[in-house]
């Protein structure tokens, strides 16, 4: 026993024998099933969206501060990166939509069956990338016409 | 154990050996009880509408100058509905983080100083926001 955590996973077999008792394994030993990754994606947009929060404070303070200011947030928007942003935060936004009324609805104890943990999360990244698009869809047609 | 501290029996064969007491308090070993996780999800259920709201808005008013969107911050429903946004938006932020720390940041007082700057940093930017947004209700003619 080299490390004294052992000490908790060490036992005896049936021919009382010291035997070390299988640990779940780490997170690299797993297949990742799809309700793993809608966690992680939870949590990493909810993260996201926390950056994206900033974007809503400068726009807000911008709009209030006056025409060059408020430029000044339209031009970085409307630039390559801002963009970029802009594309990452809505899909995050929808994504922690979507996922947390999934959220409340488990609260309430409905949904927790395995089955239908799977497919559920199939139609949230469904329903993002739908109104992902959508919105931008909307969005690129109310500003080019 | 006396008689107003009866173990409350669940089901046969399992007995809860927590005080009536303890029950109503429902606060836990922690003594926090259950406040972070309910205001988590309070905050998540006035984003839903408010969510929806912010992103039609957002889209009907893309590309507008500066003057015509402080105009519409200005307007009270929506200086209203702006302000109710950013309350619930970084109250739920700054819940949100904190629980990443809890999970990630093993060190306690690394853990704890993060967990104070991001709700004085959540503080601080909700009171910008709302500040900015009542500029524009107040000076909106």
């Amino acid at each position: 026993m080299p490390d004294i955590r052992d000490a908790s996973i060490v036992a005896r077999n049936s021919d009382a024998k010291l035997v070390m008792r299988p640990v779940s394994p780490h997170l690299g030993i797993y297949r990742w099933p799809i309700t793993m990754v809608a966690s992680i994606l939870n949590r990493a947009t909810g993260i996201a969206l926390s950056v994206g929060s900033l974007l809503l404070v400068w726009w807000l303070v911008a709009a209030a501060s006056g025409p060059q200011p408020f430029a000044a947030v339209q031009g970085f928007v409307a630039s390559p990166l801002g963009l970029l942003m802009l594309l990452g935060w809505t899909a995050s936004l929808f994504y922690h939509f979507f996922g947390g009324i999934r959220h409340l609805v488990w609260d309430a104890g409905h949904g927790l069956q395995k089955t239908d943990l799977n497919w559920v999360t199939y139609v949230i990244l469904a329903l993002t990338l739908a109104a992902t698009i959508l919105v931008w869809l909307v969005g690129y047609l109310s500003v080019a016409v | 154990m006396g008689a107003a501290q009866k173990p409350t029996v669940t089901s046969p064969g399992i007995t809860v050996m927590r005080s009536q007491l303890g029950r109503v308090r429902g606060t836990g070993a922690a003594h926090a009880g259950s406040h972070h996780w309910k205001a988590e999800r309070v905050t998540a259920i006035a984003l839903v509408p408010l969510t929806v709201w912010f992103v039609v808005a957002v889209l009907a008013h893309l590309g507008a100058d500066q003057q015509s969107m402080a105009a519409w911050a200005g307007r009270p429903w929506n200086a209203a509905l702006l302000l109710a946004l950013i309350a619930m938006n970084f109250h739920h932020m700054h819940l949100g983080l904190q629980v990443v720390y809890e999970d990630y940041i093993h060190t306690i007082p690394r853990r704890e100083a993060a967990i104070l700057a991001t709700k004085g940093a959540c503080l601080l930017l909700g009171l910008l926001a709302a500040v900015a947004v009542l500029k524009l209700a107040v000076m909106a003619h």
